[in-house]
């Protein structure tokens, strides 16, 4: 008997174009698509992009409007620089590169010539968090932590196809520079049955439960909303409360569904354990004296391993079958 | 803070309804602003006992040059859709953008004494939120021409006929920004584009060639795709020679204009004190240094 089976190894490039699921609706491009109606009503609207149009969606917005699109190369200081000048000229651009670029790499030029001015500028940047196999160049574990810290940029963390549809006008909306992630390619499509509204600002109460309440953003709502539907199983009521804008952070939501109490709080978020979603909660609660028992679900403080996105996810527990699991032995 | 307009209103100064005097008359004016300019310098200096008056009287000539004869601009509205716009990235040249701008009617005179101090209209580093006619907040160097490109795209979406000036230093060119700006200006044809980069060969920790080996410059903005021209930028001549050939060359390309200039310029002691990046000027020095600049004018 071959005792030497081993389950096939996973492919860095599964999930690469999408972090959609085997079967998941999905919708294409939805903030490409957003933008391009956006400009059709806002005509200060400009796309910019340091040598990644086609990796963040924007590539429909430069077919659509070739003479409002900036492709200033693979420069995202520049990038970040010019699109404060433009905006001074009275454009918003819409900016897109990666996290890590922009975060990392640009920091300063956010701070100093967009932040500090306020200028109306919107940086779209695509692989959040662990949305990639390359390894610590593409991940952007630390993204939210480096903008929350930004004074007077807005950062959001957008869920799924639906909410990054929403979020495009409503950002158009607000005077004032933004951070937002983005997902880009196959977007899951999940918000729609939860009858959702984006609104900047606002923490939205997806589900409500009786013994835990997960706090999350981004995709981790996404997973968060499955976890629960797995613990509903095991007659566990799970609530999920949906924190998309994660600067300003709703606090008074927060602090009114942890402070229910006789819940387990637990955070999601598609981030280092450091400085995110997480961290921002958890220094509401103690502020507030609410002391719900709580729980961090989070990425290390760790360059993270390359390779297939859903062995990293089980591997640092973010995906739906390990945080159902830790869920489960936290709830005993 | 917001800005404020001075509180007398002047007509409006351009290109197009500046009266044509001579060029020798034209010569004896902007001698008299950058005069001027390196006084107020001065005076802002005594204010705060220290600042980066070794530039401030480098540069003078060239402000003088770009307030008193290139740009178009309103006194009173410095926010005017139609001005040019000028772009300070090394933010600690305040003093002497704030010199020009005090000399151009921007700045009322009698904000000089309130330079550097709480509470001022006139930090130390400029800053864009905090003073009228300073249009970015620079000191983060390398910056201003990233932001320049900005300006320049952003106006032609407007069919705008406004030019954008930046002013870096030669420090700067270390900053690797500041060749994905030049090299971008050149791809997006920026003709409304005139930057201005101030040879003075000093930064904080030495000289600028020996910190960083910056020369061929004249070769190097050539292989970038700019117009470019090298002047002694202490030569009002030459400097206004080079501002007038950047205005009106025809080419689709951006305009360089390398300033070589000498720290402390103007007043014979302070330059020839050893050259340093912050030149140091005792109490007593400050109204010796007026009297030279005097001396200077009057000779």
């Amino acid at each position: 008997m071959n005792t030497n089976v081993q389950k096939p190894k996973l492919k860095t490039s599964a999930m690469i174009a999408s972090i959609a699921s085997e079967g998941q609706r999905t919708q294409l491009a939805p903030f490409g698509h957003a933008l391009v109606e956006l400009a059709a009503r806002r005509p200060e609207v400009v796309g910019m992009t340091a040598d990644l149009a086609k990796y963040t969606d924007l590539h429909i917005f430069a077919q659509a409007c070739p003479e409002r699109f900036y492709q200033m190369g693979m420069a995202e200081q520049l990038l970040m620089g010019a699109a404060a000048g433009l905006a001074h000229e009275g454009a918003m651009p819409f900016v897109t590169t990666y996290a890590v670029f922009a975060t990392r790499r640009a920091y300063d030029f956010m701070h100093q010539a967009i932040a500090e001015e306020g200028l109306n500028v919107k940086i779209a940047c695509a692989l959040p968090g662990l949305t990639t196999g390359y390894g610590p160049s593409h991940q952007a574990a630390e993204d939210l932590a480096l903008m929350r810290a930004m004074p007077g940029i807005t950062v959001i963390d957008p869920c799924d196809a639906l909410e990054i549809e929403q979020m495009v006008p409503a950002v158009a909306e607000h005077d004032g520079p933004v951070y937002m992630r983005l997902l880009r390619g196959q977007v899951p499509l999940v918000l729609d049955e939860y009858d959702y509204k984006f609104e900047l600002g606002k923490a939205k109460l997806l589900r409500d439960g009786r013994d835990v309440l997960i706090i999350s953003s981004g995709i981790m709502t996404m997973r968060a909303l499955e976890v629960a539907l797995e613990l509903a199983r095991d007659k566990i009521d799970a609530a999920v409360l949906h924190v998309a804008t994660i600067k300003p952070l709703d606090t008074a939501t927060i602090l009114r569904e942890a402070g229910r109490g006789g819940r387990l709080v637990v955070v999601a978020e598609n981030h280092s354990a450091i400085g995110g979603l997480g961290e921002a909660v958890a220094t509401e609660l103690l502020r507030a004296g609410i002391s719900s028992p709580f729980r961090q679900i989070a990425l290390p403080d760790a360059f993270l391993d390359a390779g297939a996105l859903p062995t990293l996810h089980d591997r640092y527990g973010i995906s739906t079958s390990v945080m159902t699991e830790t869920l489960k032995g936290w709830l005993g | 803070m917001t800005y404020q307009p001075c509180s007398k209103l002047e007509p409006v100064v351009t290109k197009e309804n500046r009266v044509d005097t001579s060029l020798k008359e034209a010569r004896a004016e902007l001698a008299e602003r950058a005069y001027r300019i390196r006084r107020n310098a001065l005076l802002m200096g005594e204010v705060q006992g220290q600042g980066y008056i070794g530039q401030a009287l480098d540069i003078a000539d060239v402000l003088a040059v770009a307030y008193g004869r290139a740009m178009s601009f309103k006194p009173g509205d410095a926010e005017w859709e139609e001005r040019d716009r000028f772009l300070l990235s090394n933010g600690h040249y305040a003093i002497a953008l704030y010199a020009a701008l005090i000399d151009a009617g921007i700045i009322p005179q009698e904000e000089l004494e309130t330079y550097g101090s709480d509470d001022s209209r006139l930090p130390m580093s400029g800053m864009a939120s905090y003073t009228p006619g300073m249009e970015m907040s620079g000191g983060s160097l390398g910056q201003g021409l990233t932001i320049a490109v900005g300006r320049c795209l952003g106006l032609k979406r407007k069919a705008s006929k406004s030019f954008v000036y930046t002013l870096f230093s030669d420090g700067e060119l270390d900053e690797g920004a500041v060749w994905e700006g030049l090299m971008s200006a050149a791809h997006w044809k920026l003709d409304n584009l005139i930057a201005i980069v101030d040879v003075n060969n000093q930064q904080a920790d030495g000289p600028s060639g020996q910190v960083m080996a910056f020369e061929p410059l004249v070769d190097k903005m050539e292989a970038f795709g700019w117009f470019t021209q090298r002047i002694d930028g202490n030569d009002l001549d030459a400097v206004m020679a080079a501002f007038d050939a950047a205005r009106s060359y025809t080419g689709a390309k951006p305009r360089m204009i390398i300033a070589d200039t000498r720290m402390g310029c103007g007043v014979p002691f302070l330059e020839a004190r050893e050259k340093n990046h912050f030149i140091r000027v005792d109490e007593h020095e400050w109204q010796l240094a007026l009297t030279a600049l005097d001396a200077g004018r009057n000779a």
